[in-house]
């Protein structure tokens, strides 16, 4: 009993992961109805920017998890801008063919340079040890994971389903005429939002930084999994994703501990089924 | 009309087959090496572009360009899936001409290729894999099985931690051919010397979080975690055991197979300490160091040669020797390597040694422990040597390899 314990536990730890990573998925398809393939190799730049901050510039931790996603949600903006754009109307498959070759390429060159298994990021000093939770040993550092993912997620649903800038944002995506009748700079917005899906990538990134090696592919391994968790949480829904994504990691961990050979696919077995009995995912709208 | 076409181009292939073999009896000196690994994945640091590269040193330090022959080497990538690997080789066989296969790490992918290798009368100079079944079950009077194999890691890191007190272990083990092997010949070495194996989880293959399964090897309370896996999923469980605090609440890990790139990319805080095997390490004398040297100036991120690349080196420079002695290539699988068997070893990264009737490479194999980072003088200088263990001994002894080709 106590074993399932801590791995419910650890579930809930992987499941953070997946939160932050389909949050910013679903907040990027929502929006601006781009299926962004390029969100693992995101993800992986914002563990390399955590990288670079402290080698080449000796900025630590704390700085790397405000630094990096700004520097890579720029570098979002950029490809928004020079790219994505242009799609704007066109079928979906174009945005996900376009996104995948960007990945593919981010990841080449990534590789070229830093080969494929990876560079060392140590934990920060204020999270290293751990705590005996009598079931468990919990590393700090994963406990501060969860709960820093946790406010990260309810922040962003707060911030598109609450605010007035999150009515805009909606508003824009179901009528974008309309919106820019009332003097709203629509472009600009989609690039920022963009910017802010692409920020969070980037932000789990450097909270995985410590934990896995900062390698070119970490994103790829990881992004199959996050597609699967958006499509059961159904495509462009908020809570929906988070949701789902930390019931994915404790499903996961569950599948660990019972019959650990399936535990690569077991999610994607969910995904089959829900797809069966509700195409447009767990909280989806029809579209 | 489609029968027709069948046998034309059935013709045409003889007599191309003919024209070929007709060539050979003229002294041909044409080579194709064909240098198959992981390009891009989580096996192509400790092969990959770097194996190709260690192949064409090969070439330009065996003499034999400047003796009249021609050698070139290609290389592809298996991706780790077999079915993509044995494809690359039959198509290097059949249409590139390709006369030897070399590194192929990943066992799963090296078995494959190993029948391939077989059925078209090549040469098989395996450096990468780790299956020792390359030399026993599966052995092919077409391959030699270069630079380590899973016996030699059992017999080595392992041995040295049961005869330390690691009496009762547990397994993390790559869910594929290699990992099963690993934890199949460190099982038998463990009990032999009196563990006891107290259970274990099979992960599959690119696992990126092991914190559950961390989990379960620390409540099994066994003395050992034997790590049966290899690349990024060995670094991985490293450093997440570290994080759980499992070696310091006393729980030892055996790292049974360990390349220098995954210690580098662990870094010597966390793998400081670790005891592994290794037959290779860039800084063991002056010739390792000289060759390592020039490897590393023409690797695009300057780092040393794994153990790995070094035996795709040494493999191919025996390779070569064979050839020589020969005097022309006669693209004959089975008789070069029948030659290589006949000369024994002698290189200047693996030191002296011989090839044994069942395809198996023997030479010293060395035990190492991490350095601590204050011991570290610059930023591969990464291991101690603290033991070394005898070819005859680290190796499956003839009388108990299952090899078909021993029993005459």
């Amino acid at each position: 009993m106590q074993a399932l314990y801590a791995q419910l536990l650890v579930g809930l730890i992987n499941g953070s992961f997946y939160a932050l990573l389909s949050l910013g998925l679903a907040v990027i398809f929502g929006m601006l109805n781009i299926i962004n393939f390029a969100h693992g190799a995101l993800y992986m730049m914002g563990a390399f920017c955590a990288y670079f901050l402290l080698n080449i510039a000796g900025l630590g931790y704390w700085w790397a998890l405000l630094l990096a996603p700004i520097a890579v949600g720029i570098f979002g903006m950029i490809l928004e801008r020079t790219l994505l754009q242009w799609l704007t109307g066109l079928d979906h498959l174009y945005g996900l063919l376009l996104t995948f070759g960007i990945a593919l390429i981010v990841q080449g060159v990534f590789q070229n340079y830093f080969g494929s298994s990876g560079l060392p990021y140590a934990i920060p000093e204020q999270l290293r040890g751990g705590m005996n939770l009598g079931f468990m040993f919990l590393p700090v550092y994963r406990g501060w994971v969860v709960i820093f993912s946790l406010v990260i997620c309810l922040a962003t649903w707060f911030l598109i389903e609450r605010t007035r800038l999150g009515a805009y944002l909606r508003a824009a995506t179901e009528n974008p005429t309309l919106v820019r009748a009332f003097g709203i700079n629509v472009p600009r917005m989609i690039t920022l939002t963009y910017g802010l899906g692409v920020g969070l990538a980037a932000l789990a990134g450097v909270l995985s930084a410590p934990i896995n090696q900062v390698r070119p592919l970490m994103g790829a391994d990881l992004i199959i999994v996050v597609f699967a968790v958006v499509v059961i949480g159904g495509m462009g829904s908020i809570m929906g994703s988070i949701i789902t994504g930390f019931a994915l990691g404790v499903i996961e961990g569950l599948t660990k501990y019972f019959y650990p050979e399936a535990s690569n696919t077991v999610v994607f077995v969910l995904m089959v089924l829900v797809l069966l009995v509700k195409p447009t995912g767990l909280t989806g709208r029809a579209a | 009309m489609k029968t027709n076409k069948f046998i034309t181009s059935l013709l045409l292939g003889t007599a191309l087959g003919l024209g070929v073999s007709g060539a050979a009896f003229a002294g041909d000196k044409t080579v194709k090496i064909g240098a198959l690994s992981d390009q891009s994945g989580l096996y192509s640091d400790l092969g990959g572009p770097g194996s190709t590269l260690a192949a064409q040193m090969a070439v330009e330090d065996s003499g034999l360009v400047g003796k009249g022959w021609k050698i070139d080497v290609i290389s592809g990538d298996h991706q780790n899936k077999p079915d993509i690997g044995t494809s690359i080789a039959r198509q290097w066989f059949d249409v590139e001409k390709v006369d030897a296969v070399v590194d192929v790490p990943n066992s799963g992918v090296a078995l494959a290729v190993n029948n391939v290798v077989k059925e078209k009368n090549g040469v098989y100079i395996n450096s990468g894999a780790a299956t020792s079944d390359l030399t026993n079950a599966q052995c092919s009077p077409n391959t030699v099985h270069w630079t380590y194999d899973t016996y030699m890691l059992a017999h080595t890191t392992g041995q040295a931690l049961v005869k330390a007190g690691g009496t009762s272990w547990f397994f993390l083990t790559a869910d594929y051919a290699f990992g099963a092997a690993l934890e199949r010949d460190t099982t038998a070495v463990v009990l032999a010397n009196g563990g006891k194996v107290v259970g274990g989880v099979k992960h599959p293959l690119n696992t990126s979080d092991f914190s559950s399964f961390l989990l379960q090897a620390q409540s099994s309370g066994a003395k050992v975690i034997g790590l049966a896996n290899a690349g990024g999923d060995t670094t991985n469980s490293i450093k997440q055991a570290a994080e759980f605090g499992i070696t310091k609440s006393g729980q030892k890990l055996a790292a049974l197979l360990l390349f220098i790139t995954d210690v580098k990319s662990i870094g010597l805080d966390i793998a400081q300490g670790l005891n592994f095997t290794e037959t290779f390490y860039w800084d063991m004398n002056d010739q390792t160091r000289a060759f390592s040297d020039r490897f590393a100036k023409r690797m695009k991120n300057g780092a040393p040669p794994t153990m790995v690349q070094a035996g795709v080196y040494a493999g191919l420079m025996h390779y070569f020797k064979a050839l020589d002695a020969l005097g022309e290539n006669p693209h004959d699988g089975v008789k070069v390597v029948e030659k290589m068997k006949s000369i024994p070893t002698d290189d200047p990264l693996f030191g002296k040694g011989e090839i044994q009737p069942n395809g198996r490479t023997i030479h010293t194999a060395y035990l190492f422990e991490v350095k601590k980072p204050s011991e570290s003088k610059s930023p591969w200088d990464l291991y101690k040597l603290v033991g070394s263990v005898p070819g005859d001994q680290a190796f499956t002894p003839l009388d108990k390899s299952s090899c078909s080709l021993l029993k005459k």
